[in-house]
């Protein structure tokens, strides 16, 4: 049989092959090694077979991370995805109305994570905030400090705003990919503006919209930064998501085995659902099955 | 041995990996002599050898996870079980 590919390219990977197993795969298998022992100190350690991960996987206050992670990650692709592809839909295609439109989406993206939580923190206050007090104002109490629904709104609000941008610039990007002729040709069709959007802008977006959802997933599913500066994980749990628990666990208690343990199933998780999300992105308007 | 000290490695631990490695080599040497074509098995997908060998691994993981998650017996069984899903997802899938 013929070869199906030169195979000799596969060499040229091997120095990122190099950086990936220092950043990537010798911590990786050290987390392995840890999940795998009670860890008292650098040279105090003893072999726990999978104790650790009998205790995580049995864990409620683990379970309940979970489904709030799952919730948080699933809203969050249902609302950015649709509003990134409007948002890019509705820019301008060229001009200096289009220049300004992609400076003023990329400003969230340039803020530094910590920092969108403290400026949320601020903005939705019920006593000086802008948007806390315009509420309280309006007679509906709001005050994500004390109310699991307002501190999950408020996370909500502060991701969307923070990282809608993104997908809107990537569909933006998908859409000005498209050749005119395609255009012309629905035209000369007399298609509606949804057999466009349907049979040409989104196929045409399939690439840049699996990037995007697999970014925004992830990203979404490893979120600690901005809800831990603005709630915490509270009230009570209640914006408690996975890596705030792992971290609580972590470095909060030190105890590494488990959070070792924690770490692995998390990122199995990730790895399941990435797979899953990247497999059907490729076969979405392509006719396979 | 003593740069790698700090990775705390157990037995099991580097045989796990020194497992998976001689895989990934062995996989890379037989699809350097005879490259993969893709194909339809009992998966619902059409699948490489490489493919087929990432969902047995990662199905694997999830066989023993469950396993030690909802029984309490050795995860021996599940291990066993797990080499068996490899095999078929490997020759089957």
């Amino acid at each position: 049989m013929d070869k199906t590919h030169d195979n000799k390219a596969w060499f040229l990977v091997i120095p990122v092959f190099v950086i990936v197993a220092f950043s990537a795969i010798i911590p990786l298998m050290t987390v392995v090694n840890y999940s795998l022992q009670d860890i008292f100190g650098p040279n105090e350690r003893y072999f726990v077979g999978t104790e650790w991960f009998r205790e995580v996987l049995n864990d409620s206050r683990l379970h309940g991370a979970l489904y709030r992670q799952l919730l948080f990650s699933g809203l969050v692709l249902l609302i950015e995805v649709p509003l990134g592809v409007a948002i890019a839909l509705a820019m301008p295609p060229r001009g200096w109305t289009a220049s300004l439109c992609l400076v003023l989406l990329a400003i969230p993206l340039l803020i530094p994570w910590n920092v969108i939580g403290t400026i949320w923190i601020i903005f939705t206050r019920p006593d000086i905030g802008l948007l806390g007090r315009t509420i309280n104002g309006l007679g509906i109490p709001f005050d994500h400090t004390a109310a699991p629904l307002d501190a999950w709104v408020t996370v909500m609000l502060m991701e969307v705003w923070h990282w809608t941008p993104l997908v809107a610039l990537l569909a933006y990007a998908g859409l000005r990919a498209i050749p005119e002729a395609y255009y012309q040709a629905a035209r000369i069709d007399g298609a509606s503006a949804w057999a466009v959007f349907k049979y040409i802008q989104l196929p045409k977006m399939r690439g840049v919209l699996t990037i995007a959802i697999l970014l925004r997933f992830m990203d979404s599913f490893l979120i600690y930064a901005e809800p831990f500066v603005l709630t915490g994980g509270g009230p009570g749990n209640s914006t408690t998501f996975l890596s705030i628990y792992l971290v609580k666990q972590a470095v909060g208690q030190f105890d590494l085995g488990p959070a070792a343990a924690f770490s692995i199933i998390y990122f199995l998780i990730v790895l399941l659902f990435s797979w899953v999300f990247y497999q059907v992105l490729q076969r979405v308007g392509t006719g396979d099955k | 041995m003593e740069a790698f000290e700090w990775m705390a490695w157990t037995g099991p631990s580097a045989t796990f990996f020194a497992v998976i490695f001689a895989i990934l080599v062995g996989m890379t040497v037989w699809d350097l002599r005879s490259p993969s074509v893709p194909r339809r098995g009992f998966l619902p997908l059409e699948t490489t050898r490489g493919d087929r060998l990432f969902i047995g691994l990662l199905g694997s993981a999830y066989v023993n996870l469950l396993w030690i998650g909802v029984t309490t017996l050795s995860p021996w069984y599940s291990l066993a079980m797990a080499v068996v899903l490899l095999a078929l997802v490997m020759r089957y899938g």
